[in-house]
């Protein structure tokens, strides 16, 4: 038996809760990762766009005569050319949402462009620098028409109308409306009601967008190397975009450089892209650069809440109320739409509570700048921040400390099944357990009297506490489903035993870094008996791998891992009843230890290599009426819920210099509840990451549009990432209650991070400021925004 | 090239006598990965800030789209790929895989060329140095702590090995 196998009750040698190293580091370590970039094919020609540089202006007339003599230039086309190669206009509305709209896109503005960065012509070159040489010489005659840019005069009486046939701006609108909500507040003994602001954010991967299309033109196969999370759902989207039958379309994704939500996206210039490389029989690569990935990569957050909270003199709370104005772009993002923040912050905002009387109201607006739609913790950031700043503010008020404000209400760890106020189902959660070991981690106590010893000197230090939920595995009955995307919501895995006993696993859902090749091999290795170096795991290339939904929604390890599991015990169910006609035993006082089968004493009797020898080649020696197949495929889908949730909380300790309105943070704590934890150092590196992404947008990140529309701080020294110097040292920790949704009963890890630091950090910064009367309720959190807080300027 | 002004260069790649005849537009990085094929600099920015595209140029740390191929003429240029074939940092490289101080691996480069530069200075360093250091070289995946542990462990283990290697 291997020394990193031990016993489970998920498989006789398991991997489950082992740190494996992760495949691939070694690779990139020694810079040999292989990107879309990192490729290059025979003949290759590189795509370069003219994007609009107007929010919002008709095209009067686009002359591409001296780009297409440009010496080195293969292909140009307008808008209007390239509407003319593929089928009709996306319109990205689900029927899930009722009454939502959205106006036609083409994947390059046709007549009109409705964002700054919008694509319009297409330019292919023999390098990148030819064709962006040629690209500056298209002229074209713009109108420039009124542009909308700001959420809350999309909806103003005489507002310009972004797409006419809409009628208005709006693109959709929701309501929830559960208890008395009326009755609870005018009967609470205190109310909290607050405003917030969070900007919009873009996901910033540090590797761009990229694409590599090939179509050869003999079998009518089309290549396209990409860097997408979501291989299979882009495949459906090329395809039926560019009239190609599915089948008939591989997508490859090789190393994905980083994505977190933005590489699940349908983006017109990839489209474009594709249809040069089949128009030119050529090979045609497009690679974002840093400047039009701020234009063109979706867009996300960009919120206005109005929000209150009704509370007991005894700490108890009796409801919420949310009122949240979102801001989309131009058009309602393909196929996933632009609504899921709005929806999310409805779902999601005071979810840790028992509270029973909850209204929430979203508007989503179209405006004139880039798509928005999902990107990591889809609405998390913005309903965890408003809901955990209302409690604190309402314990502050009630005298009550805000650890045991929370402890007063959260829903009790044997409270499950439960429903939220907002309607969804809560199950497998731990709020208790996960508090309990926050406050130990923290040493909330002595940080509290550490925190006072520093008020004392001067120095302004905040502690924040945020709980949160998760939605994460989206199933086919929740939106994407019922909505009518080509998005599969299960996912698959096909396991083979080959020849050498070697294990292929081939899966549906695709690694970005995360380790999601990594867990579902110790999945598979646990659940087979085999050492994990006998199991080779592949993703990302649809000619590969089961049809499924790819990496999005934390669903990776929750239901691509749960096929794993189960399909290798198939194989090993199989394995197992061809041992015993070779043994002529009991197949049940076998099992499968460290690559061979052994008996109920333990003892080895056939290693997997001489059973894949003898059903792959000496056939003979099986029983007449024994066929092999030792090829097994599983899928696994959510059946009745709509997500898998996760929880945990999360405290930050901050310090505020008064006169700079600077936010240092000295250390961050997170107790997470995964589920199930596969490999506890991949999980821990989750959540880090993700807090930080968090951070940034809490502290530093801001998509800064003027009033005409545009981006005026699209570059990476102009739009603010978190660098290493001012990230704070992150201890996590975890706390394991298995979903009951699998048998697996992993939920989830890769987003709640990034749903709840921003809440935590903003807590703190109000503890902070508490001597001072002032509070900050917009994100980011600048030097500016603490120093108005303080009526400093 | 068209009709592109170009000019030949000669210059030393991971140890290695290159001449070639480059664009004069053309950025060191794009030289190095399109027509060397050293894919393992990235470009990430291309606007000097991210840091994925860090070099070693005659001992000093650049940002590959920050120099011109034709400003590398006669210069010594190590990559990522030099650096590993070398040895001189299979301890940090090791640091990285077992801390799991890399997710997508886009930065990782960049990052351990910067590194490097600071085990190269063979001096220990507080936790806030090293991120002080790091602080050019953006990575959107693992938020930092890992990587300043990889580095931490390895300035450490050096430092119990007797002090400077290389």
């Amino acid at each position: 038996m291997s020394e990193k196998g031990r016993s489970s009750p998920l498989g006789q040698m398991s991997y489950l809760g082992q740190s494996v190293p992760r495949l691939g580091a070694k690779a990139a370590v020694a810079g040999r990762g292989r990107y879309t970039d990192d490729i290059q094919l025979p003949r290759m020609l590189h795509a370069a766009f003219v994007r609009s540089p107007y929010a919002h202006a008709r095209i009067v007339d686009i002359d591409l005569a001296a780009a297409r003599r440009h010496e080195g230039i293969h292909l140009v086309l307008s808008g209007r050319e390239l509407a003319q190669r593929v089928t009709g206009p996306w319109v990205g509305t689900l029927s899930c949402f009722a009454g939502m709209k959205s106006a036609p896109q083409y994947p390059m503005a046709v007549e009109r462009a409705c964002w700054a960065g919008e694509p319009v012509a297409i330019v292919v070159g023999r390098t990148r620098a030819a064709a962006e040489d040629a690209a500056e010489l298209i002229r074209i005659d713009w109108q420039e028409l009124p542009a909308i840019a700001e959420k809350r005069a999309a909806l103003a009486p005489h507002a310009p109308v972004i797409h006419a046939e809409l009628g208005d701006n709006l693109a959709f609108r929701k309501a929830i409306d559960t208890g008395d909500v009326e009755s609870a507040f005018a009967g609470a003994d205190l109310v909290v009601e607050e405003t917030f602001e969070f900007a919009r954010h873009t996901g910033v991967s540090l590797e761009p967008r990229s694409l590599l299309a090939t179509y050869d033109k003999a079998t009518g196969k089309l290549t396209i190397i990409t860097s997408s999370q979501c291989p299979h759902m882009i495949q459906r989207v090329f395809a039926e975009t560019l009239g190609i039958p599915d089948h008939n379309v591989q997508i490859i994704a090789p190393d994905v450089g980083g994505s977190f939500g933005l590489k699940i996206h349908t983006y017109g210039d990839e489209v474009a892209t594709v249809a040069a490389a089949i128009e030119l029989g050529r090979p045609v690569k497009f690679i974002a650069d840093r400047l039009e990935s701020f234009v063109s990569d979706i867009h996300a957050r960009e919120n206005s809440v109005t929000a209150r909270i009704a509370v007991k003199r005894s700490g108890e709370i009796l409801g919420f109320d949310v009122d949240v104005l979102s801001g989309a772009g131009a058009y309602s993002q393909y196929p996933r739409t632009s609504v899921f923040e709005a929806n999310q912050i409805l779902n999601v905002t005071g979810g840790p509570y028992r509270h029973r009387h909850y209204r929430g109201r979203a508007s989503v607006v179209y405006l004139n700048k880039a798509p928005s739609s999902q990107y990591r913790a889809v609405g998390h950031p913005i309903g965890n921040a408003v809901g955990e700043h209302l409690v604190d503010q309402a314990a502050y008020r009630l005298g009550i400390d805000p650890i045991e404000m929370r402890r007063r209400n959260v829903f009790a760890d044997d409270a499950y099944p439960s429903l939220s106020a907002s309607g969804i189902k809560l199950k497998d959660l731990s709020h208790q357990r996960c508090l309990d070991l926050l406050v130990r981690r923290m040493r909330y106590d002595e940080l509290r009297r550490e925190q006072d010893e520093m008020r004392l000197a001067g120095i302004q230090r905040g502690i924040g506490i945020a709980l949160f939920i998760k939605g994460t595995s989206p199933g086919p009955l929740g939106y994407y489903g019922s909505g009518g995307a080509p998005i599969s919501l299960q996912d698959a895995c096909v396991i083979k035993l080959e020849p050498n006993g070697g294990v292929i696993c081939a899966v549906g859902v695709t690694e970005q870094g995360q380790g999601t090749n990594t867990i579902m091999g110790q999945i598979a290795a646990g659940a087979l008996g085999v050492p994990i170096e006998a199991v080779r795991v592949i993703s990302g290339d649809t000619d590969a791998v089961p049809y499924g939904g790819g990496t999005f929604g934390s669903r990776a390890a929750a239901i691509g891992g749960e096929a794993v599991l189960q399909a290798a015990r198939a194989l090993k169910e199989e394995i197992l009843a061809i041992a015993s006609e070779l043994l002529q035993a009991d197949p049940a006082r076998l099992e499968i230890v460290d690559g061979s089968v052994v008996d109920a004493a333990g003892t080895r009797r056939l290693p997997l290599a001489e059973i894949g020898r003898i059903c792959h080649f000496q056939l003979g020696e099986l029983p007449a009426g024994r066929q092999p197949v030792l090829s097994h495929t599983r899928r696994f889908r959510l059946v009745e819920d709509l997500y898998i949730f996760a929880n945990g909380v999360h405290g930050a300790y901050v310090e505020i210099d008064t006169d700079t309105g600077f936010v240092r943070l000295l250390q961050h704590w997170v107790v997470e509840d995964c589920g199930r934890l596969i490999n506890p150092q991949l999980a821990d590196e989750q959540v880090r990451g993700g807090c930080v992404q968090g951070i940034g947008g809490a502290l530093y990140e801001h998509l800064i549009y003027d009033a005409a529309g545009q981006l005026s701080n699209g570059t990476l020294a102009d739009y603010l990432v978190p660098m290493a110097a001012e990230m704070p040292e992150i201890d996590v920790a975890h706390v394991e209650t298995p979903s009951s949704l699998s048998e697996l009963g992993a939920k989830g890890v890769g987003e709640s991070g990034t749903g709840a630091a921003p809440a935590a950090v903003m807590n703190a910064v109000n503890d902070a400021l508490r001597p001072f009367a002032a509070r900050v309720t917009s994100q980011p959190i600048t030097p500016e925004t603490v120093l108005v807080a303080l009526g400093k300027i | 090239m068209g009709g592109e002004e170009s000019m030949p260069i000669r210059l030393t790649v991971n140890g290695e006598a290159v001449t070639h005849v480059v664009p004069v537009r053309q950025h060191l990085v794009d030289f190095l990965r399109g027509t060397l094929g050293l894919t393992g600099t990235h470009v990430g920015c291309e606007h000097g800030v991210c840091g994925a595209c860090s070099l070693r140029v005659d001992g000093v740390l650049v940002r590959g789209c920050l120099m011109l191929a034709v400003q590398a003429h006669g210069a010594e240029v190590v990559t990522i790929e030099g650096l590993d074939a070398s040895g001189e940092i299979a301890d940090l490289q090791q640091a990285f895989v077992e801390r799991n101080a890399l997710q997508c691996g886009f930065c990782t480069p960049g990052m351990l060329m910067a590194a490097a530069e600071l085990l190269r200075a063979g001096e220990q360093q507080t936790r806030a140095a090293i991120r002080e250091h790091l602080a050019g070289n953006f990575c959107r995946c693992t938020g930092y702590h890992a990587i300043v542990d990889a580095v931490s462990a390895t300035l450490e283990r050096r430092a119990h090995a007797g002090g400077k290697r290389v």
